[in-house]
């Protein structure tokens, strides 16, 4: 029932299953602002859902497909999302949002005094310590990653 | 485990050596112990190089490393002032790294910033030894206080080690606990609220089936004690100066409170000290931090030796 409340796409992306509360931080991710983006976006919030503990997040997006690297970076904050392509209102591609057991590049550390906040020619990374809910530790400070959804690159 | 093992290895966080390397390393540190008092001549590293980086103020690491190194027949090369180094220029350390990497065998590093000794091992051919890493890492004070422990308690299993003071940014601290839990340590932490243990350090130790008590009294906790474990409030550490003023002072060990304490009770601090401990405890049996600061060099001998592949 809950993808009646949004009107169905003929071509795009429809990322479903976001943490409920993320879909302002998943907009953030795919940089849409009105420089960026021609076509309809449908944003649901607080969507009753049957997973998700009761309440989910939907967005769809018009002619547009995701990058991995911002897939990538909708799982951290959205470890249960999926991806439906969709292309001439049919669902051709779905897949869940995966974390690998290293996230390299796509975060920075929370931690103000951590060696990779010094301006130093290296790539952060962090090992998953949990995938639900998602836990990152750095592996340069080794210090636990907090408020994720800030410190997205 | 045969200390040759260690060759050419890294030693950047505690947590990436085992309970059996450990042993391997306080082992082979007792054996150097005549060679760190002067008794014995030792050539086992003549040729090798040890550079020495020290980006932050360091009395007994850079000293006790200087020392292993000359007592093993190594040599030294040494940066103890940032203003005098290419950093003031504006040099990343990754290119600091990669050119002293060029001038030495192993590289010891000390750096304000958490995270600078993987860095440097990441970006270094040669092995690098981690020295304190801001509030970070400082595997090498763990290692030492490990073997102090040993050779006053004969074994580190099942110890009763209450750690009190700047338990949120004393660096040794946060090392310490966790190669404790390897030996199924029971741990508790003394400290105000606003200076106890980093949350993120007490589920990792909860994960490893640890679950230390917190509290902010010591009384309530000296007598089950089988070390007590005191660091220095770090002025340093605190970016305002009115919290600091605020703890400063809060605990301080005297003949007194220790007479709650057992009587093979030992008292460590990992120094320099300020008013933790009264001078009166330094003539008592429990007063154990000078042994601390001299088992620095067997143990940093014996990692030097392992590492750049020295023989006994």
């Amino acid at each position: 029932m809950d993808d009646f409340a949004i009107a169905p796409i003929r071509n795009g992306t429809v990322i479903d299953h976001i943490t409920a509360g993320q879909a302002l931080n998943v907009l953030k991710i795919l940089n849409v602002n009105e420089t960026t983006i021609n076509s309809t976006i449908s944003v649901g919030m607080h969507v009753s859902s049957a997973k998700n503990n009761g309440f989910k997040d939907i967005i769809k997006i018009e002619d547009r497909e995701l990058d991995k690297n911002s897939v990538d970076k909708i799982a951290l904050i959205s470890p249960n999302a999926t991806i439906s392509i969709i292309r001439d209102f049919v669902v051709s591609e779905k897949r869940a949002v995966h974390i690998e057991d290293h996230v390299c590049g796509i975060a920075k550390c929370s931690n103000p005094h951590c060696i990779t906040n010094m301006g130093e020619p290296i790539q952060t990374e962090f090992v998953v310590i949990s995938r639900d809910p998602v836990s990152l530790r750095c592996a340069y400070c080794d210090r636990t990653l907090v408020n994720i959804s800030d410190n997205l690159l | 485990m045969d200390y040759r093992e260690f060759y050419d290895k890294d030693i950047v966080s505690i947590r990436d050596l085992s309970r059996e390397q450990i042993e391997t390393i306080l082992d082979l540190s007792e054996e150097m112990i005549p060679i760190a008092k002067g008794e014995k001549r030792s050539k086992m590293l003549d040729g090798r190089i040890v550079g020495n980086l020290f980006f932050e103020p360091s009395t007994r690491t850079r000293l006790s490393f200087e020392s292993a190194a000359h007592r093993l027949g190594a040599d030294v090369i040494d940066v103890s002032q940032v203003s005098a180094t290419s950093i003031s220029k504006g040099e990343t350390l990754a290119d600091t790294i990669r050119m002293v990497d060029a001038y030495c065998d192993v590289i010891v590093l000390r750096h304000p910033y958490e995270g600078a000794a993987r860095l440097a091992a990441n970006v270094s051919e040669n092995p690098v030894i981690n020295a304190g890493d801001g509030a970070g890492s400082h595997p090498t004070q763990t290692l030492l206080d490990l073997f102090t422990m040993k050779r006053s308690k004969e074994s580190l299993d099942g110890l009763n080690i209450a750690m009190v003071g700047d338990l949120k940014y004393g660096r040794t601290v946060h090392s310490l606990v966790d190669a404790l839990t390897m030996f199924g340590a029971k741990l508790t932490f003394v400290a105000p609220e606003s200076l106890q243990m980093p949350e993120d350090i007490v589920e990792h130790l909860k994960s490893k089936g640890c679950t230390p008590v917190q509290t902010a009294s010591l009384e309530d906790v000296i007598s089950d004690a089988d070390v007590l474990y005191v660091t220095r409030i770090q002025k340093e550490r605190f970016p305002d100066p009115a919290e600091y003023d605020k703890v400063a002072g809060t605990y301080r060990i005297d003949n007194a409170m220790l007479r709650e304490a057992k009587k093979d009770m030992i008292v460590m601090h990992p120094l320099p000290r300020i008013d933790e401990i009264a001078p009166e405890v330094d003539n008592t049996e429990h007063a154990k931090y000078f042994e601390q600061a001299f088992n620095g060099i067997p143990v940093r001998m014996a990692l030097l030796c392992s590492i750049l592949g020295g023989e006994l």
